[in-house]
């Protein structure tokens, strides 16, 4: 009974929800990175009016909600679920900002893996006929993630050239049962992946097996070629863990170099002083929200697989010296329905 | 996918993948920027001194100084990006001691006066005085016990 599923891990959808608008929002130095074109908001102060850097942060997911309803032209009494998921405990970013939505919420943690887990779990409700209207949403603030996860923001520390910085915004897209594309046409479900790496200030290694993981795995259960896309783009893996992946998946037999990207690579420019990238839910959220979906929507892009990344670690975890689990999710999203897998 | 590498393999190639800290570049900064720290040290030292006060007080009142400079130039959100620049120049000396303080009370402000600022503020500078305090108890105890 299962004809959706390909392979082990991935799922192929038989009418591929619509991917019916997208909006994302995002922080001052987000702004200023070479994606400013493509967002939709830019918020010029970190506290966006709040008193508080997770009350800001909730107003990120907020307003991005607003803007995709609006964007898509959809009253929020259409919509059947909201799937969303933030960095914060017990995922308030999410739960405090939607709780005047008056929608059917579930919260989902993927750590930054997030957007790729609220897609695929939406995508699987649209095309099972049990909803037509979903928003896959999330959001990450830099300052509420650094007072969670690190240091004090004003505390004067180094961080090494591996670490990453944590993007301020908020992604969101509106996916429906009908519609003229882009689509999402498949699935991988990522497993997760421990390779024994322990440094939070390196999360590119820790999450680069788990994305070469997926994407192995994607073209494995689907047989599709290894140029079939256009562009594989990763969640957050910064310069040092995109060569890892690479090397991984070179190492598989699986050559993808020359397309294989990462939105933490692509949203801040080198002399914004992120050292590897950008990170964080907002991060993978932002950049396919604005740039990639834009490109999808006006053709310089076909076929994208999208693989947001995520290290499932806590500060409680990393004090107790254990080492970091990560995961990642792959994404096929097509401008045509009817690739080689065709039923 | 074949793990192609083992744990222990994987964690070489990893740290030979990861760019290293500049040492030298950084070294220099933080030679620079704490000599500078302390030279203003020095120069209110001196200045006390001239002042008339003796010793234990220009030593206190240098040190408090320093300590207030250390925050203000925190509140002022000069501080961090000092030292992201000079790393141990800017930690080492008072003056990070007292940034060490000031920056989880500013951070944890909105979790109120008691439970944020109160329960926070040593959240950095905490492990410093406790092993500080305990290691001069210690010491003072071994020079008692020698003196006799």
């Amino acid at each position: 009974m299962l004809e959706k599923k390909v392979g082990k891990q991935t799922t192929q959808f038989r009418n591929p929800p619509v991917i019916a608008a997208t909006a994302s929002i995002v922080g001052p130095k987000e702004g200023k990175g070479p994606l400013a074109g493509y967002f939709d908001q830019t918020v010029s102060d970190e506290f966006w009016g709040e008193k508080t850097w997770e009350k800001a942060e909730s107003k990120f997911v907020r307003e991005a909600l607003a803007k995709v309803l609006s964007k898509a032209v959809l009253a929020a009494s259409s919509l059947d679920y909201i799937i969303a998921g933030d960095l914060l405990n017990q995922c308030i970013a999410s739960s405090f900002g939607l709780r005047e939505s008056n929608t059917p919420f579930f919260g989902v943690y993927g750590a930054c893996s997030t957007m790729g887990e609220s897609i695929s779990l939406g995508a699987m409700l649209i095309d099972g006929g049990f909803a037509a209207n979903i928003v896959c949403m999330t959001s990450s603030h830099f300052c509420s993630a650094e007072k969670q996860f690190r240091y004090p923001l004003e505390l004067g520390s180094q961080r090494p050239p591996t670490a990453q910085w944590t993007v301020t915004g908020a992604g969101s897209a509106l996916l429906t049962s009908e519609g003229t594309g882009p689509y999402v046409t498949r699935i991988t479900t990522g497993k997760i992946v421990d390779m024994g790496i322990k440094d939070q200030n390196n999360m590119g290694a820790a999450m680069a097996p788990a994305a070469a993981d997926t994407i192995y795995a994607h073209f494995e259960d689907t047989g599709l070629a290894q140029d079939y896309y256009d562009m594989i783009v990763t969640g957050d893996l910064g310069s040092v863990g995109r060569e890892i992946a690479d090397d991984l998946l070179s190492s598989n037999g699986v050559r993808v170099g020359s397309i294989l990207n990462d939105c933490g690579l692509m949203i801040f420019d080198k002399k914004q002083d992120v050292h590897s990238g950008g990170s964080g839910c907002g991060c993978s959220a932002t950049v396919f929200a604005g740039f990639l979906y834009d490109s999808l929507k006006k053709g310089k892009l076909k076929r994208v697989l999208f693989v947001p990344t995520g290290a499932l670690l806590s500060p409680s975890s990393v004090q107790q010296g254990e080492t970091i689990p990560c995961i990642a999710h792959a994404i096929a999203i097509e401008n045509v329905i009817g690739g080689s897998l065709a039923p | 996918m074949q793990q192609v590498m083992t744990k222990e393999e994987y964690k070489k190639y990893v740290d030979k993948k990861s760019p290293d800290s500049k040492l030298l570049l950084n070294m220099s900064r933080a030679f620079l920027v704490g000599g500078l720290i302390c030279m203003l040290g020095q120069f209110f030292m001196n200045s006390f001194k001239a002042m008339g006060f003796d010793k234990d007080v220009t030593a206190s009142l240098t040190s408090v100084t320093m300590v207030f400079l250390g925050i203000l130039f925190t509140a002022l959100n000069v501080y961090d990006d000092l030292g992201r620049f000079a790393g141990a120049g800017s930690i080492v000396p008072i003056t990070g001691f007292a940034n060490s303080i000031a920056s989880p009370a500013m951070e944890y402000k909105s979790e109120g006066f008691v439970m944020g600022i109160g329960t926070r503020m040593f959240l950095i500078a905490g492990p410093v005085l406790v092993f500080g305090i305990s290691s001069s108890i210690l010491a003072g105890i071994i020079h008692y016990l020698i003196k006799f």
